[in-house]
């Protein structure tokens, strides 16, 4: 059965989703990768402030490619996830309550989800164009230099999703594989 | 001598970049649909089912069938007969990958310096393999290659005593350890001997092989046919989420090697395995 999940993902809807449930996710998300993180906490340190509100966020790690003309978006899959693992518990700290990515994700990370009850959901890598095509508009936000990089604010309709790891920190990468290895 | 000017490389090199990173090879497209029917996984089989989808849509809007769309990996085949004119042909492909970014909406992925991470903005250079060859022709071949998956590729510096299952173990445990990160179901391409550059040259050669290809070797045919069944009994599944369908081929390239050595290394692909090539 699929999931209906509405943004802002409070973290009373974040602490009911459960690995291995199946999303389909429409509101506001951030794409931010590597350097975004790296720029958002340097800026918050000195300024307090973050190009977005962190409370109740869903962070995308996802690097478009360039929309043509009369597009929204070019193609917009997820990136690795645990390039942002130095990151994410400070971001996690800070309000966000959902990242969306791809690719396992480290004890740091697993530990601050749990205490701050957060949830990893996993889209399909590499299917760019077909993720595109749930996303509706597309401004970008922060860090324009960083091209492909920077941090861009997304409306999706019904992106699809599956929660990988929950806020108790059952996490589906570990425990599917088991169940399919001979 | 047979003169090819500049402009035509140019030309051919755009058109192989925009070309490799919208239309899924037909090799892949079939290995992808193929997994649908063995896919014990229900999650698995519809993710198979959303990967062949992308590549449709990829391929009737001419967009790119990932938003990465990698390092421009080039080789070409230069024939000895071949005089290039009108200019530089390192210069040539290089902005035939510049154009081909550009105009094809392709994204820019490179920096230019791994420390000081500036975007060149053209996705330029690219890293470019040039092979001699006999005749008059220039085989030019575009592989573009994403980073999630490049990130999980290894060399190993084996010993002679690890022997071909020392090798098996040391590929094994790379697909092991790349888990979910490089996009499964993966392309797995393998190089054994030569030196420690060679290695990682052929096993990036080896992913320009169809899948379903076999080396002519038959104690290297046999190498993955095993390897390939052992990949996919490790329940990594489609996008890591459990499964039977972990890797759709092993590709693998020998060269001769020292006595004292056995490297092997590992370039691991993820599921948009792209190349596309033209003969000028």
């Amino acid at each position: 059965m699929t999931i209906n999940l509405k943004t802002p993902l409070t973290r009373e809807k974040a602490e009911n989703l459960k690995a291995g449930d199946i999303v389909s996710l429409t509101g506001t998300i951030y794409t931010s990768r590597d350097a975004a993180h790296k720029r958002m906490i340097e800026e918050y340190e000195k300024t307090g402030k973050f190009p977005f509100d962190m409370k109740d966020a869903i962070i995308y790690y996802a690097g478009p490619s360039p929309a043509k003309p009369g597009q929204v978006i070019g193609s917009a899959g997820p990136t690795t996830s645990g390039r942002m693992d130095t990151y994410a518990p400070f971001m996690i700290e800070k309000g966000e309550t959902g990242m969306i990515g791809k690719g396992a994700r480290n004890e740091n990370v697993i530990k601050a989800m749990k205490e701050h009850k957060a949830v990893y959901f996993g889209a399909t890598g590499g299917a760019g164009a077909l993720i595109a095509s749930h996303i509706k508009e597309c401004e970008l936000i922060a860090y324009e230099d960083l091209g492909a990089e920077a941090v861009y604010k997304l409306y999706v309709e019904d992106f699809p999703l599956v929660v990988i790891i929950d806020s108790e920190g059952n996490n589906l990468y570990e425990t599917e594989k088991l169940k399919y290895s001979k | 001598m047979r003169e090819i000017s500049v402009n035509e490389i140019i030309e051919t090199v755009k058109r192989l970049c925009i070309e490799a990173n919208c239309i899924l090879n037909d090799d892949v497209y079939n290995a992808l649909e193929c997994s649908k029917c063995k896919e014990t996984s229900p999650v698995g089989k519809e993710i198979l089912c959303q990967l062949t989808k992308n590549a449709d849509i990829a391929k009737s809007e001419n967009m790119p069938i990932c938003q990465d769309t990698g390092m421009a990996i080039i080789f070409v085949e230069m024939g000895q007969e071949v005089h290039i004119s009108d200019g530089s042909l390192t210069d040539a492909i290089n902005e035939g990958v510049r154009r081909g970014y550009t105009e094809g909406y392709l994204r820019k992925s490179v920096v230019s310096d791994p420390f000081i991470r500036v975007n060149t903005k053209d996705n330029t250079p690219a890293v470019i393999h040039y092979d001699i060859v006999q005749g008059d022709k220039i085989k030019i071949t575009v592989a573009p290659k994403g980073f999630g998956s490049e990130n999980m590729s290894r060399v190993y510096m084996l010993k002679p005593s690890d022997g071909i299952e020392g090798a098996k173990k040391a590929i094994l445990e790379t697909v092991k350890e790349a888990g979910p990160n490089p996009c499964p179901p993966m392309v797995v391409g393998v190089g054994c001997g030569g030196n420690f550059e060679m290695s990682a040259y052929l096993a990036k050669k080896a992913l320009l092989r169809k899948i379903g290809s076999h080396s002519d070797k038959p104690h290297i045919r046999e190498m993955e046919e095993e390897l390939l069944e052992k990949m996919n009994n490790l329940g990594i599944g489609p996008q890591g989420l459990g499964g039977n369908t972990t890797v759709l081929g092993v590709n693998i390239e020998t060269y001769p090697t020292h006595i004292a050595g056995m490297p092997i290394a590992i370039n691991i692909s993820c599921h948009v395995t792209r190349h596309a090539e033209a003969t000028i």
